[in-house]
């Protein structure tokens, strides 16, 4: 993974749950500019433990002076968004991953339509943008609970093309309405909750829009569990905690294992399984159902297992 | 450095030919005395001095000649070139990094000045001067695409990345071993690699297709790839395999040293910023067998690569009608010695 050392220039509360960070090159360098729904991995050192939390990019894709991420606080979570919270201050020096997209605008599409839930209205932040440069034609839909809640509102420019949906004020948001009447060659992008993903294709589907002009980041946070414990070929065995993923606990015992997205998409961590006494409980939008099913593969950054004994290919 | 640019030819009287320094410094693709299709990727982050690989993109002596005959081909069959309208961002991603890449590597050739969006670009070696205006076409004699790689050695594929897979989208393609963009454009990573023996039941291409798809930004990949060509040509396509193909029925054993051409490419791919595109260079090296013989390393090996390939191989890389003739050649070079690790001459 290569890796920049960049400077915290800016932490901006923008709701009571949702922070934005930017960052900057430490001399004044450009960063290497990205495309819309690209994210970063951000290293957080945080006490002895090395968390590594995945962001997507809402600042300005072709503007090289600096990144912007959004980092909503989950309490509940394994602590990375807690650190970025409580720990980051302006000046502080961070590492993150170079930009990588696993959600990008197809291109060839005649119009897009961006649907962000909560949160999830950050990859979609970048992507306006570069619409914007590029002169497509794009609607964007945020979809937030209430207005306290929205951080998007302080991020979204003020274009005729963007339409907040605020459930508490009833104006809940219409997919029906939204996906029928849209031009030919339209393609719907959704991020947020998976309710949310589930619902545009749904409504997609009834409508007979094409399944490959539908795209959804399929990115998720490694999800809590029981703690288990894995062995390796060499008969060592490695115990993950209930808020540690697999491939966090690896790390931590200095095995080393390829990564990328850590959220289950890019398959790079894709690891062989060569014995499993219980099941493995697949979290990954990587492996297909057969695969998941044979248990003879697993993606350490985001599943786990339950059961007697898991042996992996490390 | 200066490089003199050779005068010569790929076609008709093919007056191509290496100087000692570019024999020396030839990309010999086998590293061992035998040959399988592997995922041979690398990071594509410099190397020896002097030799192809030192430089983002490689300059030599064929240079100028190379793009004299690609204007040639170009000008009788202009599909050779073509990009689908989505991938005009990708194009000027790659624009940029050429100009960027070969004005900082070659500052004697290229210059490139940037002033926001105003960009003058400066290539000496063809007398080229450009002003321009970044991201917008009409400020271009053609697309960035075709624009860039009329000035840079090799074929270019540019690849979009979407729905798990990569798909030729655009390219330059006037120096192909025998594949023809206007037939693959469109096509998906497995759609494009189908002819290819053997490699798809090994599993190759998935796992090519899963590293590219993570291929990062700043972190180049190349590889060599090579293939056997009879005469010095760049343009063995099958829309002129008319022209080419009965050439390979000139080869005796004693015009083979002189005529017959190993041809190695080499590929790179890099992950563009702005369209998240891949743009793949396949830049492809000529040299006679009696030029490779002069390095007794590569006589040897080369003897017993093509010796012991597999009959499906030769048959696909197009010169199992030669092979005897070739393997008899070579022999007279192979003393039976052990020969160095690694690609490069003793």
């Amino acid at each position: 993974m290569s890796a920049l050392e960049l400077r915290v220039a800016a932490v901006e509360p923008l709701s009571p749950l949702v922070t934005r960070f930017r960052f900057e090159h430490p001399a004044g360098a450009a960063l290497p500019l990205f495309s819309g729904g690209a994210h970063i991995v951000v290293e957080m050192p945080d006490a002895g433990v090395l968390r590594r939390n995945a962001y997507s990019l809402i600042s300005d894709p072709m503007d090289g002076s600096g990144y912007e991420i959004a980092v909503r606080r989950e309490d509940a979570g394994r602590g990375g968004s807690r650190f970025m919270h409580t720990q980051v201050k302006p000046g502080d020096t961070l590492r993150v991953t170079a930009p990588i997209n696993l959600f990008s605008l197809d291109l060839r599409a005649k119009k897009h339509v961006l649907i962000g839930g909560g949160i999830g209205i950050t990859p979609f932040l970048a992507q306006l943008r570069q619409l914007t440069r590029l002169q497509m034609p794009f609607e964007l839909h945020y979809a937030a609970r209430s207005r306290a809640e929205a951080a998007g509102l302080a991020l979204l420019p003020d274009l005729p093309q963007i339409h907040v949906h605020i459930s508490e004020e009833g104006n809940r948001m219409d997919l029906g309405a939204i996906l029928s009447g849209q031009p030919l060659g339209t393609h719907v992008y959704t991020c947020g909750p998976e309710g949310l993903i589930a619902a545009v294709d749904d409504t997609a589907a009834r409508l007979g829009w094409p399944k490959g002009a539908l795209h959804s980041e399929a990115f998720l946070s490694p999800p809590p569990g029981t703690p288990f414990t894995v062995t390796l070929k060499s008969g060592r065995t490695i115990e993950v905690g209930p808020h540690q993923s697999l491939l966090e606990a690896l790390e931590a015992a200095e095995v080393e294992v390829n990564w990328s997205c850590r959220g289950g998409a890019c398959g790079r961590c894709e690891t062989g399984v060569s014995a499993c006494h219980g099941r493995i409980e697949h979290h990954d939008h990587w492996l297909s159902d057969e695969e998941k099913a044979a248990q003879t593969k697993i993606m350490p950054c985001v599943s786990r297992f339950t059961g007697e004994m898991l042996t992996l290919d490390l | 450095m200066t490089i003199r640019f050779n005068d010569e030819t790929f076609r008709d009287d093919y007056t191509f030919h290496n100087s000692p320094e570019a024999i020396r410094r030839f990309p010999f693709p086998f590293d061992q005395d035998s040959y399988m299709y592997s995922v041979n990727l690398e990071p594509h982050a410099g190397g020896r001095a002097g030799s192809p690989f030192q430089n983002r993109f490689d300059v030599d002596e064929h240079y100028v000649a190379e793009m004299k005959d690609r204007e040639i081909t170009l000008a009788e069959d202009p599909l050779r070139c073509q990009s689908l309208p989505h991938m005009e961002l990708a194009g000027w991603d790659f624009l940029e990094l050429v100009m960027v890449s070969k004005s900082e590597d070659y500052p004697e050739l290229f210059t490139l000045n940037r002033d926001g969006d105003r960009w003058h670009w400066i290539n000496r070696p063809l007398g080229i001067e450009q002003r321009f205006t970044f991201l917008d076409p009409t400020t271009l004699p053609c697309g960035p695409m075709e624009y860039i790689t009329r000035q840079t050695q090799g074929d270019h594929a540019l690849l979009d990345q979407r729905d798990g897979n990569l798909w030729m989208d655009a390219g330059m393609v006037t120096s192909q071993a025998d594949w023809s963009l206007d037939f693959d454009i469109g096509m998906n990573f497995y759609e494009w690699h189908a002819p290819v023996p053997k490699a798809h039941e090994m599993g190759v291409f998935q796992r090519a297709l899963k590293f590219l798809l993570n291929l990062q930004q700043g972190a180049p990949v190349r590889r060599l790839n090579w293939t056997m060509t009879v005469n010095p040509r760049l343009d063995t396509s099958p829309e002129n395999y008319h022209k080419w193909g009965p050439e390979k029925r000139t080869i005796t054993p004693e015009n083979v040293g002189a005529k017959q051409h190993l041809r190695v490419e080499l590929q790179t791919l890099w992950r563009l910023p702005r369209s998240n595109a891949i743009a793949f260079p396949i830049r492809c090296y000529l040299m006679s067998l009696e030029d490779i013989v002069t390095q007794p390393k590569w006589g040897r090996r080369l003897h017993r690569v093509l010796r012991d390939l597999p009959d499906e191989l030769a048959e696909y890389k197009g010169f199992a009608v030669n092979r005897p003739v070739i393997v008899d050649y070579l022999a007279r070079f192979d003393d039976g010695a052990d020969t160095s690790p690694g690609i490069f001459p003793d």
